[in-house]
């Protein structure tokens, strides 16, 4: 984060946002407080740490991958992750020649109790213009390249339910317990525009 | 409304390119912007979907260039303008010229914990039972006008089939312009990439969509 020490200096933006909150406050709709508590849940409590314990979860438990393909929401809110942006989830699996890539062209959806808040790509328009319409390509933008006879099944988040894709375990990780499975969980792996990195390699 | 959030299939845009390690935020007024949409939320004046039409009817140029937090905030300015909360010229002065409306409502920062871990679920009863089974063939509707509407214009028109039952939610169309939740039966419907996108369509790839009920005709 950058730090003017002049006004002078402030982009337009930040003299609107503080100008926004300076009246909001006087007004005493808005506590200072409470946005500093919203940047701090985002900032370091929810973000794909969460998703990757997810699937860490379901490579190793079988039973556990049942419950996320019969209610995704309920088997991700059994590992404490549940509210905003991931009221209604489902888990979408890759593998048996089929990979998984989430957008919403429409604005930002994202799961964000699983992945936390969206990178900058995913809100912007060529990808949100081409996930849909060329996805090959832009798997080729991520350096994702898979045999031409995978299928791809682009998933466009158009209301309210949130994807988390479930990679496919990389080989050789039999007898890696969860913690070091998760650190092969990356972000792009969730929505699938990456895959699980091979272990030895961490995120 | 087929506005500068519809972005689904145009070309121009160029390649994605993914920042490496990119920040959670990458200055502090974005953080800001965050924290005061939520908060602003809570007042209760608009819902999730009301929001999202006001960031759609921003000017389209704007739109298609802004910083999404610059989306975020000038369409919150916008809402609490529109709700009587907060005035341009106030905005102008940067200070308040009077009281707020919904000080009732104020998200105090001890219960911002528990309002993000209980999101909204936007599940309802059902007013009947869902019209179609999983494995109809469907065909998109095509709206046009200024209203808010979830059915992004590629596939307007398209023929696909219904893959899933997702429940029965609100109804953005109607939510988003104070009409009531109009709860509808939403389903994932599936199109092949030809049916969206004609023969150029890259090979076997295939999109999926929620759509609501009042969005399909049988085909």
């Amino acid at each position: 984060m950058h730090d003017h020490a002049h006004d002078n200096e402030m982009s337009s933006q930040e003299a609107r946002v503080r100008a926004l909150e300076t009246i909001l406050v006087e007004k005493g709709l808005v506590e200072p407080a409470a946005i500093d508590a919203i940047i701090e849940t985002y900032a370091e409590k929810v973000g794909p740490q969460n998703g990757a314990r997810v699937v860490a979860r379901a490579w190793l438990d079988e039973s556990f991958a049942q419950a996320l393909r019969e209610d995704a929401t309920e088997a991700i809110a059994s590992l404490g992750f549940h509210g905003r942006q991931a009221e209604h989830m489902v888990a979408l699996w890759n593998g048996a020649g089929t990979h998984n890539l989430v957008v919403c062209t429409l604005c930002s959806c994202y799961p964000w109790a699983v992945l936390g808040l969206p990178p900058v790509w995913y809100k912007s328009p060529p990808y949100r213009a081409r996930a849909v319409s060329e996805p090959r390509a832009v798997l080729r933008d991520f350096g994702v390249a898979l045999p031409e006879d995978t299928r791809i099944r682009v998933w466009d988040s158009t209301a309210e339910i949130r994807y988390l894709v479930i990679p496919e375990r990389p080989a050789g990780t039999d007898g890696l317990d969860e913690d070091a499975l998760a650190a092969l969980v990356t972000r792009e792996s969730m929505i699938g525009t990456g895959l699980a990195l091979p272990p030895g390699e961490s995120p | 409304m087929i506005g500068p959030q519809d972005l689904g299939g145009r070309s121009g845009f160029g390649p994605v390119r993914a920042e490496p390690d990119e920040p959670i935020f990458h200055s502090d007024w974005e953080a800001r912007v965050l924290g005061l949409t939520l908060c602003a939320g809570a007042l209760g004046h608009w819902s999730l979907d009301e929001s999202r039409h006001a960031r759609e009817c921003l000017d389209p140029g704007f739109y298609l260039r802004a910083n999404y937090y610059d989306i975020w905030l000038t369409a919150l300015e916008g809402l609490l303008e529109r709700h009587g909360e907060v005035s341009a010229r106030e905005r102008a002065l940067g200070q308040a010229l009077q009281a707020g409306k919904a000080q009732a409502q104020r998200l105090q920062a001890e219960a911002v914990a528990g309002v993000l871990a209980r999101g909204g679920p936007v599940d309802r009863p059902p007013p009947a039972p869902p019209r179609f089974d999983i494995g109809t063939r469907v065909v998109m509707a095509r709206f046009h006008g200024s209203g808010h509407t979830r059915l992004p214009s590629y596939a307007m028109g398209r023929e696909g089939i219904i893959e899933a039952v997702r429940g029965c939610h609100v109804l953005p169309d109607k939510n988003a312009h104070g009409e009531g939740e109009g709860p509808a039966w939403l389903y994932s419907v599936v199109f092949t990439g030809e049916a969206l996108w004609g023969a150029r369509a890259e090979t076997g790839t295939e999109v999926s969509l929620d759509a609501f009920e009042p969005y399909l005709t049988r085909a």
